[in-house]
Formats: C-alpha cells, structure tokens, sequence
C-alpha cells in the first residue's frame, strides 16, 4: 500500500507559491536541471506574464523520508484570485493540509486569511512556513507574532524557508509526511472521486484531474458523473508528474486523471463526484455547487465575416473552460456577436486575451455589466445582464442590484482614503477591525458594479500596492437605477449603453464621454459624443477632426518608410470597429466604465 | 505616359551640413574620388539589367560641388554603361553657393537640360536659422545666371512653416521666385526629422514644430497662391508651370515606374522589388571594392503592399489612384462615396482623384481603403 500525503500550498499574491512549487519538484528530481524552467507549474502564457495560476495543476513528487520510508507526495496547486474561489475550494477539499506561506518581510495580508478560512472549512492541517527569510528585510519575529495572534496558529510549528535560495526544503517534505494524515479511504467502498478541475486536450479529449476518496477506477470501467448524470468509459487512468503517466488503476487517497469519453470541458462540473455506473455511490460528496458568473459581456467579431470563426472559436475555448457562458447576441452597431457571463473581470480578461492570442480572433467586448432585476409594474420581474435589454422605464415598480461584501486589509495609514474610496462607490455597513497594531481590515457593502471594474486597481494604487482585496456576493438591494446611453455622432451606440445608479449618472455621464474622446482617434470630420438618459442629453464632448495628416516629401527611400509606418498603423486598425462612419478602438468600450476623474 | 526607367545618382557630399536635413550626405571631400570609382564598380553591375532611362537625376548632397574633372568621368561612366533616350530628362540639384556663368556653360555642355536650386528661402533671417550658405542675395544672382544662361527649365525648392516664419515671409518668399518665372516650385512644409540636429532639439523640448492648424493655413495658402498664378499643384509639395514641366523623373517614384539608384543610400526599383545601398560612403565603397553589391537590404512587394503603395502615392499625386484598386469591397463604396461628398476626392476616368482637401490629409486616405 502506497503512503500517500496530499496537500496544497496556500498563500497571498507573491508570498512565494509558485517558486516554493519549482524548488519541492526540483528536489524530487522529476525533470533534470537543464530542462527546469521558473514557475514550472504556470503553463499558460498569460500564467507566465501575469504571475498568477489560472487553472489548478497538480504534481506528483515521490520523496524519500529521514527514516527512509517511501512516499508519494500529491501538490495540488490552487487558482490564485478571487474570481476563482470555488475552484480553490474544490482543490483544498482534495487535500488533508496545506502548507500556509507567509512572506517574511510582507507577513501576513487579506489573501492568508482567506486561504487560511477555505483551508479551516476543509479541515485541513495547517504547517505555516515563512518564506524569503533571505530577504534583508526579512522580520521572523513580527510575522511570527502575526502568525500566533492574527492567525491563530502555533507560531513554534512555522518553518523557515527561502524558496527562492532553496533552503529548508527538506524541512518542508518532512513535516508534510510527519504532520498531515495520510488520507483515509476504503478501496472496497464504492467509487467516489472529487473532480476539481479538467482541461481539454485536442488529442485526448478532456482529462479530468480528481482525487479518489473511496475505491478504485480502472481504464474500461464505466464511470457516472453523479449531478450531471451522464456515464462514461474510461479509457486511460494515471497521475501527474509534469507529464501524464498511466497507471494500472486510481484507487482510494490517490490524485490524478481520468481520461474517459466526455466531450468537452463543459459536460463535467468542477466539484462533481465520480463514480461507478455499476456500483454507484449513494451520494455526492459535500460541497457541490454550480459556479454561476456574475460580469456580463458581449463579445463581436471586429468584421461581421469573422461571426462564424468567433461561434468557431469560443466553442473551442469552451471545450477548456467550463466557467464561461455564452449565447448568441445582436447589436444594431456591431452584428452578431455573444452575450458571455464571467466569473469576474480578471475571467473576462483572461477570456478576450486567449480568444485573441491562440484562437487568432479580432473582437470588441463591450462594457461589462452585472446582473440587475426589475420588477414590473404587471408583477412580473425580468432579470437583466445587458443594458441593451433595459425595460421600458415606465413599467419599471422596482430596480435591484447584486451587493458584495468586500473585505479590505491595509495598513493602518491609509484607513482614510480607502474608506473615501468605498464611499465613493456607494459602499454602506462599513466595519473597521484591528486584527494587530497598524493593521486594519475594513468591510464594507457595496454594489457589485460599483467594483467589478476598476475598484481594486484603485485601491492598490491609493494604498500603494499595500492593499487586498476579497468579496463576496451577499445579496440583491433595491436601487434606483437608469440607462445611459451613448450617442456618436448622433446615433445611439447601443454597446456603449451602460446601466447606471440615477445619483452617479451625470458623473458617469461626464466620465464616458471624456473618455471616449481621449479613446476614439480623430478623424476627416468633427465627431460629437453624447451621454443621454431617456432620451436627454446630459453631458458632450467633441474630437475636432486631424486638420492636416501629409508628409512633406515622399522619395526614393521614403517610400518604404512610410508603407511600414501604415502597415504598422493598419495593424492598430483591425482593432477597430466602424460604427456608422466613425472608427471606434476596442479599448472605448471599456473605457466608458473607467472612472479615474484625476 | 513613359514608362522608361530613370536614374539617380546620389552625390553624397556638402560643403557643411545644414541641421534640418536628413539626406545622407559627409563633408569629407577627401572621399569623392573613392566614391566615383566606386559608382564605376556599381554602374557595371546594372550594365544590362535596364532600357534606355528617359530620365537622369544628380541628387544630394550638393551634386554642384563636384568637379569639371568628376563631372566628366562621371558622364564618360554612365554612358558607357547605360543607354538613355534622345529626348532624356538631365536634372540637377544645384546650391546657390556655388553657381558661376562658367559652370553653368559646363553643365550646359553635359546635356544637363533641367535645373534644381535649393533656394529654401529668400529671407536672410530664415535662412540664417537654416544655417544655409547662402543669403538671398546670392540666391537671385545663382538663378539670374541661371536663367541668362539659356536654362528655362530650372525649379527652385523652397520650404514653409519654419519656426517664426509667418505666413506673409513665406508667400513674400514665394513672391520674390516667381519674380524669376521658375519653371517649377518645390514647397516642403519644414519638418523636424529625427535623426537630425534640428530633429534632437525638437525631442528636447527646445524647437516646436508649427502646429496643425498652421500647418495647414501656410499649405492652402501655398496651393492657392500658385494655383492663382497658373500653376498645376501636381503633387503635395510640387508645382509646374505646365504639365510638360513636371518633374518626368520623379514622378517615376509615385507611379511605381523602375528607377536605379546609385551611389550610397540610394534606393532602386524594379519588377515589385526595391533595394537600398548602404548608407555610408565608406561602406558603399568597400562594398564595390570587394566585387560586392553595395546594397544594405531588399524587398519585395507583395500585392498587397503594392495596392498600399499605389494609394498613398496616389493620393499624393494629381493622377490619383486606379479605381480598380478599391473596387470589389461594398465597405470601400461606401468610403468611397463619403469622400466624394466630403470633397477629398472626385473621380475621373476611372481614377480617384485628390482635391487640395484631399491632399492635406493624403496620409489618411489610404488605410481607409483596407479591412
Ligand atoms: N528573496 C526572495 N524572493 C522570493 C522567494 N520566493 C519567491 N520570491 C520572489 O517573490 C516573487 C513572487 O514569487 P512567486 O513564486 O511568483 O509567488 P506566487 O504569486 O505566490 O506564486 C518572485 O519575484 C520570486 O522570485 C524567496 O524565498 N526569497
Ligand atoms: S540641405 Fe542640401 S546642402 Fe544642406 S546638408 Fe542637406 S543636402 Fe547638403
Ligand atoms: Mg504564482
């Protein structure tokens, strides 16, 4: 019987998870030194460039013990961001400890908290490591301090460790071996696997990462999603060591894949419980719930030729993200497009990249919305996601909007401003906690839209990077709420339609069309932008038109420079879309819910 | 319309440098020599692969500066190598500086039959923050000369919107050179390029380049000027007495006709293909001395960089651009029409064809006409 240990690494942005991963796969030798690259388990591109993990990866280290005994280590590395906190929950719940990092000279913010309450909620056994001891900056005390009081925990139990120089590794392995339990389990249970992830592969279809809890799942088997209620052959079983390795069978404790013939992405729940079609479970494991997006969005193709290539395309990307929605959309300016619904806005973000990096596709996404209800004055009530659908005004008895409760770690100096901050965006119920001296971790209620754009931007730029962020979704208020409209030249553009709280409109008005002057490049003729509600005008700005746009001379080797400056400028204008006369960059639609004002 | 090649030969040298200009060109005239034996290198290798040339254009630098002795070499090179057609276009560039009856008589001699002189301005003080060799004195005796030595074909290149030039310096300056009945005009609006003296002040804050809107007053006030005194404005910065007088050689670059170039950063084009030759005296020679084509790179254009090139010249030029080349897209009817109705274009003959409007935003127009 293997020994088996399986834990995840929790910690705040940047403490250090990703280098702490490279350094425990070194040292179980699962590729040699010369093929190792930084951040090993960050595949994706965007991964790469923006530090964070996106989907969940999982490696299986063997690792020789002090007292040689022989085990079998499972990482399962966790999506670093709020918009991802299901599937974080997902993979904590296929693990029996965690490792908590903490930076030695950050210590403890708002993400160690809220990983250390999802490991809590999972019951896992804790081992708190100090990392980046080598930094000069480094203060052991202070963040073992913190440890004890804000967090709770054995401050005597921390390890110390520079993931970055490698040392206290071995430190680390013995005490996931001597401190987390090794899973419990029957393999003559009936099956029951957790899945908390799966990804697409275009030659092996989709491969389902989960961990087993009870009995064993052989290839050639018939397996059962229990919620979906769809069943499946498998056709190969194995784990993850940086590659897929097959495996004879997956059997209680253990974490790896399954390859079975499911489709796609989207016929599997991340959370879902796998078993045998034969001898089924008599329930689901706990926890299971429907991820349901909350940022709404439309997505078009720059030229309406390109509609069928983006249906194309987003089924595609579907296949590997089963959190995206989507359903065929229509706007008078820009043709057929998708209505998508996201997790979050960094889900948006990560979704208009890809389609735009490896699906080759030139779109336009217009402002994000949430999801408001009305209720009408005939009783009924509409949910709306997409200001295009607004109701008419005078049917309109009730407006709602979703609210978050945010919570807020800073330290103490910037208090003030984060507090204007959040009443500036309509924040309500504030609450101030002093977790230790000069800390404050402030909550607040505030509309979800009021945060969906740039809020934390903001907040990390006025607390100067000092500042976290985390919320959650607690309820629908009632509001009083109206649809801005934008008019270019005359003619409503209906994707720059934003729906709006009435007190902030004339501000937003403003806003929009100052932004759109500063995004939409002058043209041959005088643009005129216009912010109406119900049909009155609120706020103008004007582009005066390029006066005068000619080189002086034009010769032999001007010739091949200019062509390259318009080729490089041709490039800038696929980017655009033609919305009556006028050019409108890809970057305006997102820009009308901007709100900088300095 | 010819559609002979044309030659260029870049004479790569100046007495000084003026800080505006971002011509290659040295003041080391110890280099001439070299640089003439080398272009022997380089002329034999062209030797067949061109018809007779129908145009020959001295450029620079200051191609004035070269010697009687350089001059008749230089002459003896290209026709032992090259043909031209009887009735071929010689123009050259020539500095006020640097123009006497006797070299005029010379140049006479060779069959130079078109005169270019880079007058720039007929204001001392323009000309002294131009830190020309000459003043405007010196100027109206070169092409007084120039025209009593029999040449009637001469243009005089001048530039506008230099920083503290009003508009009424400049069309005083455009006044004084049709006193001299000029054949053609070039008027270049004054731009702070780059890689110049002129160019680093500009990126430091201490020279701003006039503004749009002025920029704009001083090129209409240009056309309609020259217009009102009968001349065609042919291409942006370009203006002939009659159409015979316009420019047969460059025109050559805006209709994709094959030219040569040679001499160092010299560009060549021919059969969709343009190269250029090393923008260094010392480099071209190597180049030559060692059996090797002095050339720093090449392209070749595909259809669609073709189609680019054809509307931004085109819309450059009062021949316009083929309608052939919009047609086919309903987007570009569209466009097409819009520009119609806003009078940047007419369209005659089939070709679209700019108006003054038009040419004021010349750089636009082409990528209107792509997806
Ligand atoms: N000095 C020092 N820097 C570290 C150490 N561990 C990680 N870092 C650096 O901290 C930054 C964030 O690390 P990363 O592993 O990406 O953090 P993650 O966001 O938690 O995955 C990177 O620049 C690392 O090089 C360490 O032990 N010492
Ligand atoms: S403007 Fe003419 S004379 Fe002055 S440096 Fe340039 S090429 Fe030489
Ligand atoms: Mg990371």
């Amino acid at each position: 019987m293997k020994q088996i240990r399986n834990f995840s690494i929790i910690a705040h942005i940047d403490h250090g998870k990703s280098t702490l991963a490279d350094r425990l796969i070194q040292y179980a030798h699962l590729v040699d030194d010369r093929q190792f690259r930084d951040q090993i388990l960050d595949t994706m591109d965007i991964e790469r460039e923006r530090g964070i993990t996106i989907k969940s990866q999982t490696v299986n280290l063997p690792y020789t013990s002090k007292d040689g005994n022989e085990f079998e280590l499972n990482l399962i590395d966790t999506p670093g961001h709020v918009d991802f906190s299901y599937e974080v929950s997902r993979a904590l719940a296929s693990c029996e400890g965690v490792l908590l990092l903490v930076d030695a000279s950050q210590g403890v913010e708002a993400q160690t908290l809220a990983n250390l309450y999802a490991a809590m909620e999972n019951n896992l056994v804790i081992i708190p490591v100090i990392n980046k001891i080598d930094l000069p900056s480094a203060d052991i005390d202070r963040v073992k301090d913190e440890i004890e009081h804000e967090l709770g925990l054995d401050a005597e139990s921390a390890l110390l460790c520079s993931a970055k120089e490698g040392t206290g590794i071995e430190d680390i392995f013995e005490a996931i071996v001597e401190r987390i339990p090794p899973p419990s389990g029957n393999t003559e249970n009936p099956l029951t696997a957790l899945i908390f992830d799966a990804q697409y592969d275009s030659f092996r279809g989709t491969i389902v990462s989960c961990r087993v809890f009870d009995g064993v799942v052989h290839p050639g088997d018939t397996i059962r999603l229990m919620a979906m209620g769809s069943t499946h052959k498998v056709e190969e079983v194995g784990i993850f060591r940086l590659k897929m390795e097959p495996e004879k069978e997956l059997s209680a404790g253990e974490v790896g894949y399954i390859i079975a013939s499911i489709k796609t992405v989207s016929d599997t729940r991340i959370g879902d419980t796998i078993t045998l079609d034969t001898n089924p479970a008599a329930r689901l494991l706990p926890g299971f719930k429907e991820v349901k997006p909350v940022v709404f969005s439309s997505i078009y193709p720059i030229a309406s030729d390109d509609y069928h290539s983006l249906a194309d395309a987003l089924e595609k990307y579907k296949l590997n993200d089963a959190a995206l929605v989507y359903q065929k959309d229509s706007s008078a300016a820009l043709g057929h497009g998708f209505r998508c619904g996201f997790l979050g806005l960094l889900h948006l973000e990560i979704v208009q990249e890809r389609l735009e990096r490896e699906f080759d596709q030139s779109i336009i996404m217009t402002s994000p919305s949430v999801q408001y209800r009305f209720l009408l004055s005939d009783g009924s009530t509409v949910i709306i996601d997409n200001p295009t659908y607004y109701p008419d005004p005078t049917e309109i008895e009730k407006s709602y909007e979703p609210y978050i409760r945010a919570s807020i770690m800073i330290p103490e100096r910037y208090v003030g401003l984060v507090i204007k901050l959040c009443m500036d965006r309509r924040g309500v119920n504030s609450h101030l906690n002093y977790p230790t001296a000069g800390r404050v971790e402030i909550a607040f209620d505030m509309p979800l839209a009021e945060v969906i754009f740039d809020f934390y931007d903001k907040l990390k730029s006025i607390t100067q990077g000092y500042g976290s962020f985390d919320y959650e979704i607690i309820d629908y208020r009632e509001s009083d709420l109206s649809k801005l409209d934008i008019l270019v030249n005359g003619e409503k553009v209906d994707a720059l339609s934003t729906i709006v709280h009435r007190d902030r409109a004339r501000e937003r008005a403003v806003n929009a069309c100052e932004k759109l002057r500063d995004e939409i490049p002058r043209q041959q003729f005088k643009i005129a932008i216009q912010g109406a509600i119900g049909g009155k005008i609120i706020s103008r700005s004007t582009i005066t038109p390029f006066r005068k746009d000619v080189t002086a001379k034009c010769y032999g080797g001007d010739i091949s420079r200019k062509r390259k400056l318009l080729e490089k400028q041709k490039k800038g204008k696929k980017r655009m879309k033609i919305v009556g006369s006028v050019e409108i960059p890809q970057s305006a639609f997102m820009a009308v819910l901007k709100t900088d004002n300095e | 319309m010819s559609s002979n090649p044309g030659l260029y030969v870049h004479v790569p040298f100046c007495k000084t440098k003026c800080p505006y200009c971002d011509f290659y060109s040295i003041t080391d005239l110890s280099l001439m020599d070299a640089w003439l034996k080398a272009l022997k290198h380089e002329a034999a290798i062209y030797r067949d692969e061109f018809s007779a040339f129908d145009s020959l254009y001295l450029g620079g630098g200051t191609p004035s500066l070269l010697s009687y002795q350089q001059m008749e070499t230089l002459k003896d090179i290209l026709r032992t190598h090259f043909d031209f057609t009887p009735d071929v276009e010689i123009t050259i560039e020539v500095n006020p500086d640097d123009m006497t009856r006797e070299k005029l008589k010379f140049l006479e001699s060779m069959g130079v039959n078109r005169i270019s002189i880079g007058v720039q301005s007929f204001n001392d003080e323009v000309l002294t923050f131009l830190k020309r060799r000459h003043t405007a004195s010196v100027a109206e005796k070169a092409i007084d000369l120039i025209r009593l030595c029999g040449f009637s074909n001469f243009g005089i290149d001048l530039m506008y919107g230099i920083p503290g030039q009003t508009e009424d310096c400049w069309l005083e300056t455009l006044r004084c050179a049709l006193a001299f009945q000029p054949a053609h005009l070039s008027c270049y609006q004054f731009t702070l390029e780059e890689r110049t003296p002129y160019g680093r002040l500009k990126a430091e804050g201490k020279l701003h380049p006039a503004g749009e809107c002025e920029e704009k007053r001083f090129f209409l006030s240009t056309s309609d000027f020259l217009k009102s005194k009968g001349f065609i404005h042919y291409e942006v910065s370009n203006f002939a007495k009659t159409q015979k007088r316009e420019s047969r050689h460059n025109k050559k670059y805006w209709q994709h006709i094959p030219y040569l170039g040679l001499g160092p950063a010299a560009h060549s084009f021919k059969n969709g293909m343009r190269w250029w030759n090393h923008r260094s005296v010392e480099r071209y020679c190597q180049a030559l001395t060692a059996g090797e084509k002095p050339v720093e790179a090449s392209e070749t254009l595909s259809p669609e960089q073709l189609r680019l090139e054809r509307l931004f010249l085109g819309f450059r030029t009062k021949g316009g651009v083929p309608l052939d080349d919009v047609s086919g897209n309903p987007k570009y009817d569209s466009t097409l029409s819009r520009l119609k109705q806003s009078r940047h274009v007419t369209v005659r003959k089939n070709r679209i064809i700019p108006t003054q409007k038009g040419y004021l935003i010349a750089d636009r127009l082409p990528l209107m006409f792509f997806d």
